[in-house]
């Protein structure tokens, strides 16, 4: 098995989390949804890369077999504990300093839009050490930037281990970019999302 | 974003607004610091505030981050399902109108004016129409003047002009350019009047019978959106219509009770 023991002490510090996965993204974010705790009280923030015009099917999708809330993440508006956001297809998303969302049209970035990298980046910024980084399949080397800087203001970073996703690419240029990661299997990713115990006090400031 | 950095990006805001007159205070900062932070690596310098000198003093360096500040990304009949769903909402009642005039703020490099101006001549408004295209980025409005994009995308804006209920063929509105470009026909532009208008500082257009404003407001913060949304509604004729992005609303904002929803998942409002 796994040990997380030079990071335990960071879990109840931890706010929020932020997925970014790319290719294979249906099939990995349903089994994490169905086996995620029921009480899972983080705010899980998503960006997978879609076609521009995906309408919001797999937002449907996966409120049917998540057990909490999801939505897209909305312009301007808080996050909630306790709810998984995507965000929009053909929209940046960012976060701002009074931890709400914000969305942008800008250029595509790693030719993605929404990137992983923006909403990593940013992210990072308002959450520092607060913030945890997962990055699932994919075939391109968006979020491997936004992961290192992460990883670089005291965040824990994830990778879903590139033997064991369906597209290792994505996954290893983030273990390149930030060796530091732990490299965990679908299975151990959850183990680890549900046994984050935040601290009442963390998430209290958000009600 | 750190305290110290956040100082420098609102003295940086200060000196632009109080030397040059162009106010981004009241934009939203994370997007607007993910562009300084382009300024910075391409004026190479290491800090927000090695750029104050640099854009007091340099007038040519100035212009380029206004660049930068306003990069306008758009394009052809963006959000095709908009398009499809204003023809069914929005066109049955401008057909009753003997002349229309619309406001299409912030157009940017101009991608949606031909869009529109498109959708227009299919369902044969065209003729009685007047539109104001305005920004206040005038290299983008140049383009935008222009009528001259670029020919890789075209592939791509031909299969958002048929998701978008397109009647005819993409081809039949535009010419081949150089070997990389092609030129919207001139005939598109015949009743479009681009004009600079600055949403942050300038007033009112009168007596629109339809306001678009698409993917603007999210780079304002609350306090601009609202200035700008009641700016929409002193712009509009009673009935008038407001079409936002798909990810914009006009809920918690100062005017949500002045329009009522027409096409909710499209953001097609009308005054009431």
């Amino acid at each position: 098995m796994y040990s997380f023991s030079p990071i335990q002490d960071n879990f109840s510090a931890l706010e929020v989390v932020v997925i970014g996965v790319s290719a294979g993204g249906m099939s990995v974010l349903s089994e994490i949804f169905q086996q995620l705790r029921p009480d899972f009280r983080l705010p899980l923030l998503i960006v997978q890369h879609l076609h521009p015009h995906q309408g919001n099917f797999h937002i449907e999708y996966f409120s049917e077999i998540a057990p909490i809330p999801v939505q897209e993440m909305e312009e301007k508006q808080p996050i909630h504990p306790a709810r998984i956001y995507f965000a929009p297809a053909n929209y940046h998303a960012l976060i701002e300093s009074d931890k709400t969302f914000a969305l942008s049209v800008d250029e595509k970035v790693n030719y993605a839009r929404p990137s992983i990298d923006v909403l990593f980046e940013t992210a990072s910024e308002v959450f520092q050490h607060h913030l945890l980084g997962i990055i699932l399949t994919g075939a391109n080397r968006d979020g491997a930037k936004g992961l290192r800087q992460i990883a670089d203001f005291g965040g824990i970073t994830i990778v879903q281990d590139p033997d064991t996703a369906q597209f290792a690419a994505m996954p290893q240029f983030a273990l390149e970019a930030t060796p530091s990661s732990q490299a965990l299997n679908l299975s151990e990713i959850v183990v680890f999302l549900n046994s984050i115990h935040p601290k009442l006090s963390n998430l209290s400031k958000y009600w | 974003m750190t305290k110290t950095e956040e100082i420098e990006i609102n003295l940086l805001l200060d000196a632009i607004y109080r030397k040059y007159g162009y106010d981004f205070r009241n934009y939203a900062r994370a997007s607007l610091k993910r562009r300084i932070q382009n300024c910075i690596l391409r004026a190479e310098v290491n800090s927000v505030s090695a750029l104050i000198p640099l854009i007091l003093h340099d007038k040519d360096f100035f212009s380029e981050v206004l660049v930068q500040f306003s990069v306008p990304v758009t394009e052809m009949f963006r959000d095709p399902i908009f398009y499809h769903a204003f023809r069914l909402q929005v066109i049955p009642y401008l057909q009753t109108y003997p002349f229309i005039k619309i406001w299409h703020a912030g157009c940017a490099t101009g991608e949606e004016v031909y869009s529109f101006a498109i959708m227009l001549k299919e369902e044969g408004l065209y003729d009685r129409t007047t539109i104001f295209a305005t920004d206040f980025n005038e290299e983008a409005l140049n383009t935008a003047k222009e009528g001259i994009y670029r020919l890789a995308n075209v592939k791509y804006y031909t299969n958002n002009y048929q998701k978008a209920g397109g009647k005819s063929t993409f081809s039949d509105y535009y010419y081949a350019g150089g070997y990389d470009s092609v030129i919207m026909d001139a005939s598109l532009k015949k009743n479009v009047t681009f004009a600079h208008h600055n949403l942050v500082s300038d007033g009112v257009f009168g007596e629109m019978h339809l306001i678009l404003c698409r993917n603007v407001l999210i780079y304002f913060d609350k306090q601009l959106q609202n200035r700008v949304l009641n700016l929409f509604r002193n712009s509009l004729i009673r009935k008038g219509f407001l079409c936002l992005g798909t990810c914009e609303s006009l809920q918690f904002s100062s005017v949500e009770n002045a329009f009522e929803e027409i096409e909710p998942e499209y953001k097609i409002y009308r005054l009431s």
